[in-house]
C-alpha cells in the first residue's frame, strides 16, 4: 500500500461528538494511525445523534459517527479505573499526537494531565478541544453548536435586522472548529518532530471562531478601527447599482445571480437582448430608477431555465450565476462527481454507502479509505494485542469493566 | 531548551486575493514560516487591499454600518492600501514585495525567488497562473522541490474550474445556502457569514505541512488541487449521510435542533443584538432552567412535563421563555442558566468581544503597531500554544515594504540593478496612477 502523507503520525483519540472527531478524522483520512477510544458500553454519544441508516436509532448505524470516524481504529477503555489508566499510559507511550475533548480539568482529575503524560513521553502533543478554553471565567460553561456560534461566529450578522440573528446549517460551525484545531495540531506535530519537545494546544470553540475569517476577523478589526459594530442588513437593501446582484428563484428552486461591472455588456446577450446595455436609460448604472426593470428581465430569463442550465450559461458569459443546491443536488453535482469528491465505503452493519472524500486533492501520499469506522470495541484484540494482553487477558478486563 | 517555531527555515510565496488565500498565509507566518507576499504595482487585486486602490473618501466617511471595508477612523488616508481592515485583519506575520509579472524580468526575477522557497500558494482564479506561465510544470522545473498549493474556489480541475465565485457562491453549490435560512418559505433571507475561507485556509496549511512530509521522504515537492468548495463541503456531511442512506432531503430548521429545545432570544433592552441563545437538551438541564427562572407556575404544565411534549409544545415554549429572556440582560441571562448548568450564551457583536471578561483573560486580542494605522487590538490566534512562541513578529505589511530585503538581502541585486527595477515599475509602494 503506498504511504500517506501522515503514515508515521500515531494518534490516540479521546474526543466525542463533533469537533474533535471531526479533527481526528482529517488526520485519519490523510494516513494517521488513529486510535479512538470510547467509554465501554455506550460509546460516543454520537453513536446517538442522527442521521441514522434506514432511520433505525441504532449504536453502529449513525451516519453522523460513521461519516466522523472514517479511518479510525476503535477500542474501548475505562479511564476511571486504574488498570484502565495504567493501560492508556502505556499507549501514551507511543503517541505522537494525543486528541481530547473532555471538559477543562477532569484529564487532570484522571492523573492524565499534561504534565503528567508528558513525563512518560516527552515529545508528546496534546491536543484539547474544549467549549471555552482550558482558562478564563467561562472555563466550565457548557454550549452547544448554536451558542459557540452565537458567541464565537458573526451571528448577529446573520439574518435580517427585524427577526432574530439565524443559526448557520447545524454543526458546520464545529466542523469548521475541527478544521482548526487539526490545522494548530498538525503545527505542533511538525514542531515537535524537528526539535523533539512536545506540546499542548488549547483549543476553545468560541475562541477558534474569533480567530477564524470571512467575516469575523475583517468585522472584528473595522470595529478596532472605527468603533462601529456591523449589523444584519436587508438584502435589497444597500443596493448600489443597476446591475443585478443576489438571490432570485428560477424554473426549479434559486439562484445566486451577480453581474459585475466588467461582466455588463455581456448581461443583455446572456438574456436574449444584445442592446441592452446600450439603451440610454441604463447608462448610469448608479442610476436606480430602471433597476427593477432588469431584474423582471433576469426574473423573465430565469424562469424558464433550471439553476444549472441557468449557471451554466450565465458562467459561459463570465456572469456568477450559481445554484443553490439542495443536498440531493450536491451528492449528484457533476462538479464534485468528476473531481471524485464522493466516494463508497463499505462497513459491516450498512453496507455500502457513498461518503464525502479527499477535501485537499495532493499530487502523492493523499486522502485514502483504508476502512471505514470502527464498531464498538472492534479493534480491542488488535491494539491490546501489541501491547502484550491475550485473549484471556482481554476476558478479565472485560469482567471488570475496563474495556 | 526553548521550543522552536514549526515551520522555521520555510520560505513561502505568496500571490494571493480576498480571505482564504491571504488567511493560510498568515497561518504558516503564524508558524514561523518566512512568508513573502507578491504583488505587482500595476494591478490592484480588488477586495483583498480594500475594494478600489484609491477609494472615493466619502464613501467610507460617511460610512456607520461597520462591514468588511473600512479604514482607521474611516479615514481612507494617503495609502488605503495599506490601511484597509480587509487585508490587514489576516495581514500579520509576512513580508511584502513588489514585482511585475507581466513582464520577462518580472518572471526571471520570480523564479530566482522560487529556488529559494519551499511553498508557493496561490487562490487566483483558474486561468491567472496559466496567463503568466507559472503553472506547476514550470515552476517545479525551477525547482523540483517546491510545493505549489492551487486552492481556488472550485479547484484546478473539473467542468466548474472556470466558474467565477467567491465563497457565497462555492457554499450556494454545496448546499449551504440552501441550509443556512430561517425556513424554507422565506429562503432568499440570507446570512453574510461563510465558513469556507477558513477551512479553505485550514486546508491549506495542512496541505503544505503534508507536502513538507511527503518532501522528507521522496526529496520532491508536488501540486496541490485544492478546491475550498470541497473543504466547507466536509462540513456538511450529516446532510449528505441522511440523502445518502434515507433519500431525505434535509431543509433549514432556523434556530431549532432536532431533539432539543434551542432557540435564540430577545433580552434587554432589546437593541438589534440583544439577544441570548440557550440549548436545553435533557430533563436535567430543563429542571436547572426551571429553577434559574424561580420554577414559575407554567414550567409545571403537563404538556411541558417530559421532553417529547416540550418539544411538540416549542413554540409555546419558546413564548415562555422569551417573556423570562426579555427582562434580562444577555449576559446576565448566560449568567444565571448557566450557573444552573444549563447551556447559554448571548449572541455578541464586536464590542461584545471587544469588552468581553473571558475573552481578555485569555488575552485573545493582539496589540499590533503598524505603520500607516497606528496601534490597535486585533483579532488573534484561533489556539493556543502552551511553548511554540504565538507572536505578530510582523504587522499587516505595507505594499513593498520590504523589497529591499527581498530584492537585496535575498536576491542579492546590486544598488545599480535595484534602482534600474525601480525606474521599470517592478519596485514601489505606490500603485501606478492609471490604477483605480
Amino acid at each position: 500500500m503506498a504511504e500517506q502523507a501522515l503514515s508515521d503520525a500515531r494518534v490516540l483519540d479521546l474526543t466525542w461528538y463533533i469537533a474533535g472527531p471531526f479533527c481526528t478524522k482529517l488526520l485519519a483520512d490523510y494516513g494517521a494511525d488513529v486510535i479512538k477510544i470510547e467509554k465501554p458500553g455506550e460509546g460516543d454519544p454520537a453513536r446517538r445523534m442522527g442521521p441514522f441508516f434506514k432511520d433505525d436509532p441504532h449504536p453502529e448505524k449513525s451516519g453522523l459517527f460513521l461519516y466522523l470516524n472514517t479511518n479510525k481504529k476503535g477500542i474501548t477503555l475505562n479511564l476511571k479505573s486504574e488498570t484502565g489508566k495504567k493501560i492508556f499510559k502505556e499507549l501514551v507511550k507511543d503517541a505522537d499526537i494525543l486528541v481530547e475533548s473532555f471538559s477543562p480539568g477532569v484529564m487532570e482529575r484522571l492523573g492524565l494531565g499534561f504534565e503528567e503524560l508528558e513525563k512518560i513521553n516527552p515529545k508528546l502533543v496534546m491536543t484539547s478541544i474544549s467549549n471555552f478554553g482550558q482558562t478564563g471565567p467561562y472555563r466550565d460553561y457548557k454550549t452547544s453548536d448554536l451558542i459557540t456560534f452565537a458567541m464565537g461566529g458573526a451571528m448577529n450578522q446573520t439574518g435580517v435586522p427585524d427577526r432574530p440573528p439565524v443559526h448557520v446549517a447545524r454543526n458546520l460551525k464545529l466542523c469548521e472548529c475541527g478544521w482548526l484545531a487539526a490545522t494548530g495540531t498538525l503545527g505542533a506535530w511538525w514542531g515537535a518532530r524537528r526539535d523533539g519537545i512536545g506540546e499542548h494546544v488549547d483549543v476553545s470553540l468560541m475562541e477558534a471562531l474569533l480567530g477564524s475569517t470571512d467575516r469575523r476577523d475583517t468585522n472584528l478589526l473595522t470595529y478596532a478601527y472605527t468603533g462601529f459594530t456591523t449589523k444584519r442588513t436587508n438584502p435589497t437593501e444597500g443596493r448600489m447599482m443597476i446591475i443585478p446582484g443576489g438571490y432570485f428563484p428560477c424554473k426549479d428552486g434559486w439562484v445566486i445571480f451577480v453581474c459585475t461591472i466588467p461582466s455588463w455588456p455581456k448581461l443583455g446577450t446572456l438574456l436574449g437582448r444584445p442592446d441592452l446595455h446600450k439603451d440610454p436609460r441604463f447608462q448610469n448604472l448608479f442610476d436606480l430608477t430602471h433597476a427593477s426593470e432588469i431584474d423582471g428581465m433576469v426574473l423573465e430569463w430565469l424562469a424558464e431555465r433550471t439553476k444549472q442550465q441557468a449557471a451554466e450559461e450565465g458562467q459561459a458569459m463570465d456572469i456568477a450565476v450559481t445554484p443553490i443546491n439542495t443536498p440531493k443536488d450536491v451528492v449528484n453535482d457533476k462538479h464534485l462527481r468528476e473531481r471524485g469528491f464522493w466516494i463508497e465505503i463499505d462497513h459491516p452493519v450498512t453496507g455500502r454507502l457513498t461518503y464525502p472524500g479527499a477535501p485537499i486533492d495532493m499530487g502523492e501520499g493523499g486522502f485514502k479509505v483504508r476502512m471505514p469506522a470502527p464498531l464498538l470495541g472492534q479493534h480491542n484484540k488488535e491494539v491490546y494485542g501489541k501491547l502484550g494482553y491475550t485473549g484471556e487477558d482481554l476476558v478479565r478486563l472485560r469482567e471488570r469493566g475496563v474495556i | 531548551m526553548a521550543k522552536k517555531m514549526p515551520l522555521e527555515g520555510i520560505r513561502v510565496l505568496e500571490i494571493t486575493t480576498t480571505w482564504a488565500g491571504p488567511y493560510s498565509a498568515m497561518l504558516l507566518g503564524d508558524l514561523g514560516a518566512e512568508v513573502i507576499r507578491v504583488e505587482s504595482l500595476k494591478h490592484f487585486a480588488t477586495t483583498t487591499r480594500g475594494i478600489f486602490a484609491r477609494p472615493p473618501a466619502a464613501m467610507y466617511a460617511n460610512d456607520d454600518r461597520g462591514g468588511w471595508f473600512q479604514y482607521p477612523n474611516r479615514d481612507v488616508g494617503e495609502r488605503p492600501w495599506n490601511r484597509s481592515t480587509f487585508f490587514n485583519s489576516h495581514g500579520r506575520n509576512r513580508y511584502a514585495m513588489t514585482v511585475d509579472l507581466e513582464s520577462p524580468r518580472g518572471i526571471e526575477i520570480f523564479k530566482r525567488l522560487l529556488k529559494i522557497s519551499d511553498l508557493f500558494v496561490e487562490n487566483n482564479a483558474y486561468g491567472v497562473m496559466e496567463k503568466l506561465g507559472l503553472t506547476y510544470d514550470v515552476v517545479s522545473e525551477v525547482n523540483p522541490r517546491i510545493i505549489m498549493i492551487r486552492l481556488p474556489g472550485y479547484g484546478i480541475k473539473g467542468p466548474y474550474r472556470d466558474w467565477r465565485g467567491y465563497g457565497v457562491q462555492c457554499e450556494g453549490v454545496v448546499g449551504h445556502a440552501w441550509l443556512n435560512q430561517y425556513s424554507i418559505d422565506d429562503l432568499p433571507i440570507r446570512s453574510m457569514t461563510f465558513s469556507m475561507d477558513t477551512t479553505g485556509g485550514c486546508a491549506a496549511v495542512m496541505a503544505a505541512i503534508m507536502a513538507l512530509a511527503r518532501r522528507e521522504k521522496t526529496g520532491r515537492g508536488q501540486l496541490i488541487d485544492l478546491c475550498q468548495a470541497q473543504t466547507v463541503a466536509l462540513c456538511l456531511g450529516e446532510a449528505y449521510m441522511d440523502y445518502v442512506m434515507n433519500g431525505r432531503v434535509q431543509e433549514t430548521m432556523g434556530n431549532r435542533h432536532p431533539t432539543a429545545i434551542q432557540g435564540v432570544y430577545r433580552c434587554a433592552p432589546g437593541g438589534l443584538d440583544d439577544y441570548v441563545a440557550i440549548t436545553i437538551y435533557n430533563d436535567e438541564e430543563w429542571e436547572g432552567f426551571c429553577r434559574a427562572i424561580g420554577n414559575p407556575a407554567w414550567t409545571r404544565e403537563p404538556k411541558f412535563a417530559d421532553a417529547l411534549s416540550r418539544y411538540k409544545n416549542h413554540d409555546e415554549l419558546d413564548r415562555h421563555i422569551e417573556e423570562w429572556t426579555s427582562q434580562h440582560n444577555k449576559y446576565d441571562v448566560m449568567h444565571i442558566l448557566q450557573k444552573e448548568r444549563v447551556p447559554a450564551g448571548p449572541v455578541m457583536n464586536e464590542a461584545d468581544v471587544y469588552s468581553d471578561p473571558h475573552v481578555k483573560e485569555r488575552n485573545f486580542l493582539l496589540e499590533i503597531t503598524q505603520k500607516w494605522c497606528g496601534t490597535h487590538l486585533y483579532p488573534g490566534f484561533p489556539w493556543k500554544y502552551k511553548r511554540t512562541p504565538q507572536k505578530a513578529y510582523l504587522p499587516p505589511p505595507g505594499l513593498g515594504e520590504h523589497n529591499e530585503y527581498v530584492y537585496k538581502k535575498l536576491l542579492k541585486v546590486s544598488d545599480e540593478e535595484y534602482d534600474e527595477l525601480v525606474r521599470e515599475h517592478h519596485i514601489g509602494d505606490v500603485y501606478l496612477p492609471s490604477v483605480r
